[in-house]
């Protein structure tokens, strides 16, 4: 099996010192030393500092959620206001070259494979933008054979017609293949960890270009690199220590915030949701309490970043979590492989999703909490 | 009459409402309540499609600032202000060059630069900066129309962070001084009219509050009153010390 700390030829190597960071952060990180009055004084600081961030992701800090909430509240008002910003993903491809046991898109699932051509991209776009959203996710499973650079690039080409604002999660590139893509019309970037874990990462990845670490780890920093405005970070809560790669997405996040002042950074706070052929999958692992009191502490310690709350949440947690921390909300999703034109359903969904609501319905539910629904908030210049 | 004059054009209030961070039914009421005559308006915000244009929700008569927010460097900032134009969005343009997501803090620099670009090409200018002296001059002589000092960080609601650097800019700079960002309560908003502010800047401490009419009228009238204190010149009294009642010099014989 490959040595998942090694990169393999041509994958592009930045020598970057934030990987060293974090992972020593991480590791240093002991979430059940943290202390009630800890907590109390995390939440009286004035500035979220790494200590106190610790803190607020401790078991200690679960009861005084309401706290939490009331100050994640606070700050995400004085940084966004009521705005909370919507978006739609596009997956344009389910082919995948990984295999990463908890997903539904592993190379060795049986399920429907699939790939759009350009006409359908072009046709589904189209129905996504007359919903009147303006922000498109283009989603890849992580293949370069099937979905090569050249393809997604088309499709960020044909999303900048009808989107201003393009993002992509695919597989990680090198820094000139960035600089391809966002000068095909893509300016956002996201690549989930997974887990910090090295050891466990390597348990649950097990072939394909996924299964190397360091190459992944270093991806939002490529995208920079590349001229992306902004990059998108997240742990898949539930594989690991679900605390300690809270902690360690939070500060990985800072830390390029830190050396690149001018990158917009999101994170996304996923759990694990159960997958066609996979029963062994316990999505209870996190709950609900623990989820909110992570995207709290994400917002406390990160009050400029974006945090987008996807559909593998229920829709009442949804609504409701928009409006205390997270400010990114995905709406008229389909996670399968076409499906939001007129045509057939072409390839099977990654995960299930647990918010069907359209763009209108979710457009309705955020103005009846009195909230802001933005469609863009973006210029390609 | 008092009025504030911005590139020759003449305003009756001197409150400049921003139009983000709120729901698009409260802007109309917002601008009513505060007596505003110009609302600001992010360029990447406007044109949201078919669900939901801000456009449409701004009262007529009320004169756009189209701000250039996203712009990271000044070549970007023209580009936006240009699009603002051709988009039929006139020709003010707060110029907004920032570099850091977590601060938010302007680039000066970059900021005198598209100052003069947009300047030279008939453009009524308010750079939002940091409050520098030596930036404002340079933004005086680029062509700017009025100088919107940072009261605090943007969003911080920390009131005059900025105060003895702004004071310098209204004793020294000759064109309106727009004090912007950071404004958190009515009373500060008061307190800047009163040290000799042309004008003042709120969005976030209108646009969360939980009323947000009531909120638009407090800061109006607070900006009414700060501005009437200055005008009477009871404001300078304040800040040298009352007048003695028996004059100091009362002790000369001759």
């Amino acid at each position: 099996m490959l040595n998942h700390m090694e990169y393999l030829d041509g994958m592009e190597n930045i020598g970057s010192e934030i990987q060293d960071k974090v992972i020593s952060a991480m590791n240093d990180y002991n979430p059940d030393n943290y202390t009630d009055e800890d907590v109390i004084n995390a939440l009286n600081d004035d500035v979220c500092t790494v200590e106190d961030y610790k803190a607020l992701l401790s078991p200690s800090a679960e009861k005084f959620l309401e706290e939490i909430a009331q100050k994640a509240r606070y700050e995400k008002q004085k940084h966004f206001g009521n705005s909370v910003y919507m978006f739609t993903p596009l997956y344009i491809s389910n082919y995948c070259e990984n295999l990463c046991v908890y997903c539904g898109f592993n190379c060795k699932n049986k399920i429907h494979r699939a790939k759009l051509n350009y006409e359908e991209i072009e046709r589904e776009m189209q129905a996504i933008s007359k919903t009147g959203l303006q922000e498109i996710l283009i989603l890849t499973g992580e293949s370069r054979k099937y979905s090569d650079v050249e393809y997604i690039g088309e499709a960020c080409k044909i999303a900048s017609k009808y989107f201003k604002v393009v993002g992509l999660e695919i597989y990680p590139v090198n820094s000139d293949e960035y600089k391809y893509l966002h000068e095909c019309g893509a300016d956002y970037v996201t690549v989930f960890q997974e887990t910090y874990n090295s050891d466990k990462y390597s348990e649950l990845h097990l072939g394909g270009h996924k299964r190397i670490f360091p190459y992944r780890f270093n991806a939002q920093e490529r995208a920079l690199m590349g001229g992306m405005r902004g990059v998108g970070f997240a742990s898949l809560l539930g594989l690991d220590n679900f605390r300690k790669d809270a902690f360690a997405t939070g500060l990985h996040a800072s830390l390029i915030q830190k050396k690149y002042p001018h990158a917009e950074i999101a994170i996304s706070c996923p759990r694990l949701r159960p997958i066609i052929n996979n029963e062994n999958i316990n999505p209870r692992d996190v709950h609900e309490r623990q989820l909110l009191q992570i995207v709290c502490a994400y917002r406390i310690f990160l009050p400029y970043s974006n945090i987008t709350i996807s559909t593998r949440e229920n829709q009442k947690f949804r609504d409701n979590i928009v409006d205390i921390s997270a400010t990114k909300i995905s709406a008229g999703v389909d996670v399968g492989i076409g499906g939001h034109g007129d045509g057939e359903k072409k390839g099977d969904e990654q995960f299930e999703i647990s918010d069907p609501r359209n763009v209108q319905q979710v457009y309705n539910a955020l103005i009846a909490k009195g909230l802001q629904p933005v469609m863009s908030d973006y210029i390609y210049v | 009459m008092d009025k504030l004059i911005i590139g020759g054009h003449e305003f009756n209030s001197r409150f400049i409402l921003g139009s983000g961070k709120y729901s698009l039914e409260l802007i109309k009421s917002a601008v009513e309540n505060a007596g505003a005559e110009i609302i600001t308006l992010a360029l990447r915000r406007a044109d949201c499609g078919n669900v939901a244009n801000i456009l449409d929700y701004i009262p007529e008569g009320v004169t756009l600032l189209p701000n250039t927010s996203g712009a990271r460097n000044a070549e970007e900032a023209v580009r936006i202000a240009r699009l603002s134009r051709e988009l039929g969005c006139g020709d003010f343009v707060k110029i907004e060059v920032i570099r850091d997501s977590k601060y938010l803090l302007p680039d000066n620099a970059e900021t005198v630069k598209a100052t003069e670009i947009l300047a030279k090409e008939g453009f009524i200018v308010m750079p939002y900066m940091y409050p520098d002296l030596n930036t404002a001059r340079d933004l005086v002589n680029a062509g700017a129309s009025a100088v919107m000092p940072l009261a605090s960080p943007i969003g911080s609601n920390k009131g005059l962070c900025t105060k003895d650097f702004i004071q310098i800019l209204i004793d020294e700079i000759d064109l309106p001084i727009i004090v912007d960002a950071g404004i958190g309560r009515p009373s500060q908003a008061c307190e800047v009219m009163e040290m000799g502010a042309d004008a003042v800047m709120a969005n976030t401490a209108i646009a969360t509050a939980g009323n947000i009419p009531l909120m638009a009228e407090a800061f109006r009238k607070a900006i009414e009153a700060g501005r009437s204190a200055y005008l009477s010149g009871l404001g300078r009294v304040k800040e040298k010390g009352a007048s003695a009642s028996s004059p100091l010099t009362g002790v000369l014989g001759e």
